[in-house]
């Protein structure tokens, strides 16, 4: 195939993983998008198998079968909750794959003679490095989210030290590449050494703090893939990879916003020391004290309200109780009652999550609402049924400037004539604070298993 | 075209794309920031070109070879396992069925 056709034919890839994005501005659109995406790609890998410089069809072949079943079958089998460690797992062989084209680019050139192009060098450096910190970094993140190793923050004296020796050893092997080194067992001292930094990064990060990782993992793979470009003269992984670098850094960044913290206390800070949460409190220091309820009277409530807003939170998720609220919802709605989901931008396990959870239960997307759209709603709310959500309902972060979470945006549950608070018991929630509005004068709280709460109160509704 | 010229017409084409990547991600609603993102995964899955070029490439030796090998591997379980995963979340998200109408 003559090369003039086959970079038109690569554009052609590029505008459909453009429109595979734009898509996704609407969920009705979205799933098109996808195959469109899909489309491209596989047009994408046709036309590489037809360029005349490749002639190892056999091997290739082999080898997409054997990735393909391992994505299909992982693909196939996981669970809505596990997505985010599956992300992780997908983007860490990406990474890998990034790394890996650069070392046999690398030994192929390296045989071959005349220096490096300067530039060529950058490239080969900066996609191993970024993909093999990607390949690792991933690989423990998946390890933590699927708890094969402790979630907690590993940490020990000089961490950073030693994280930043690492690094820099990586970085030197990559300075010498540039400047004309040719040895090969640079660059795989280089992988060495960037697998090591990925692993050591992320230990330190605890588990809640993943999805932030992961997406910046994301924009790393992403970054790694328009290196490979470069190395390769490619247009279309340079766009490709383009895209995903400013998707990736734009959803860590969002994910710091809606935290209230900046990437650097994520990835640096071990906020997530705070694992246990302190001590429960019931009763405020001018003695105001929580009001427990029973599923009997919350299911009166619910079933007279005109509106209902429920708060999901990650604890609905643990429970597995998404399908039991979508049913008692569903008792409600027969009663003519309005009911919608407020989704806070960090429930569950990565941006995003709880709605692939909630419609995974068809709870149809027009009924979740995101945090701007349902804030100024609460005042039009009957009641609102916090279920598994704690740190993005509290009105400290709002109303109280010495709170540690002062600032974050939240929910505004407390703004609704009445709160049902559905909770195991009093401990605090990843932050480690009191929640105030369990001791506001409006909120009940039901206390319990999630999902045995909820079925509890389906059963209430339907008796009435 | 020389070496220059064309790494420089690269890398205009790799910040136009850094630009576009950002107005594009951001009209995506956080409803969709999941599918978003195993999207976008699927995407760099375009390494898989890289990965055959090198693999496939005739002046390869072994050890190039057996590296590219397994980037294909690697590559071809990202790209397949992201569309795969991001169309089963996609599927999900549905208007309402029209047999849970309300009866009012």
């Amino acid at each position: 195939m003559n090369e003039t056709l086959t970079e038109l034919l690569y554009l052609v890839s590029i505008v459909s993983f453009i429109l595979a994005l734009r898509f996704l501005s609407s969920p009705a659109r979205a799933r098109l998008g996808n195959q469109i995406g899909a489309a491209g790609m596989l047009l994408a890998i046709v036309v590489t198998f037809a360029q005349t410089e490749v002639v190892g069809y056999g091997l290739i072949a082999v080898g997409m079968v054997l990735g393909g079943l391992l994505g299909v079958v992982g693909a196939r089998r996981v669970k809505m909750t596990a997505m985010p460690q599956m992300v992780a797992l997908f983007n860490g062989v990406g990474g890998g794959a990034a790394a890996l084209v650069s070392l046999a680019e690398f030994h192929n050139r390296a045989s071959g003679e005349g220096r490096l192009p300067t530039d060529v060098g950058i490239a080969i450096g900066l996609s191993a490095l970024i993909g093999a910190i990607s390949f690792s970094g991933s690989l423990v993140a998946f390890a933590k989210l699927q708890e094969l190793i402790q979630g907690r923050p590993i940490t020990y004296a000089g961490q950073q030290l030693v994280n930043a020796l690492v690094l820099v050893g990586a970085v030197g092997c990559g300075v010498a590449i540039v400047a004309g080194a040719e040895s090969e067992w640079l660059l795989v001292a280089l992988i060495a050494g960037a697998l090591a930094f990925g692993t050591l990064f992320v230990l330190p990060i605890g588990g809640a703090d993943m999805p932030v990782v992961i997406s910046l993992l994301n924009a790393f793979t992403g970054l790694a893939a328009a290196a490979t470009g470069f190395e390769l003269e490619n247009n279309v992984l340079i766009v490709s990879g383009a895209l995903v670098g400013a998707s990736g850094t734009l959803l860590t960044l969002l994910m710091g916003k809606a935290m209230n913290r900046t990437i650097g206390n994520v990835l640096f800070g071990a906020f997530g020391k705070v694992v246990a949460g302190s001590a429960a409190t019931a009763v405020s220091d001018d003695g105001r004290t929580v009001r427990a309820t029973t599923a009997d009277d919350v299911a009166i409530m619910l079933t007279y309200a005109r509106r209902v807003v429920v708060v999901p939170g990650y604890g609905l998720a643990v429970a597995q109780a998404q399908h039991d609220v979508r049913q008692l919802a569903d008792l409600l709605e027969a009663r003519g009652v309005d009911v919608r989901y407020a989704i806070h931008p960090v429930a569950g396990r990565m941006p995003g999550h709880m709605n692939v959870l909630l419609a995974e239960a068809n709870v149809p997307y027009t009924q979740l609402q995101e945090m701007e759209e349902i804030n100024p709603e609460f005042a039009r709310t009957d009641v609102a049924l916090v279920i598994g959500a704690n740190d993005v309902t509290n009105p400290a972060a709002r109303d109280t400037p010495t709170s540690p979470i002062f600032g974050m945006p939240i929910l505004d549950v407390d703004r609704a004539a009445a709160v049902v608070v559905l909770k195991r018991g009093m401990s605090t929630g990843f932050a480690g604070i009191d929640n105030a509005l369990y001791l506001d004068a409006k909120t009940q709280m039901l206390f319990g298993d999630a999902k045995d709460s909820v079925l509890q109160l389906a059963a209430a509704v339907k008796a009435l | 075209m020389s070496h220059n010229a064309t790494l420089v017409i690269e890398l205009t084409i790799l910040v136009l794309a850094v630009f576009l990547g950002f107005e594009v991600i951001s009209k995506v609603p956080t409803l969709l920031h999941t599918p978003l993102m195993s999207g976008t995964n699927a995407i760099h899955g375009i390494v898989i070109v890289g990965a055959m070029l090198v693999a496939g490439m005739d002046e390869a030796d072994g050890l190039t070879r057996v590296v590219g090998f397994v980037a294909v591997v690697l590559a071809s379980a990202n790209v397949v396992g992201g569309f795969v995963v991001t169309d089963r979340m996609l599927e999900m998200f549905k208007k309402r069925e029209p047999r849970e109408r309300n009866p009012d």
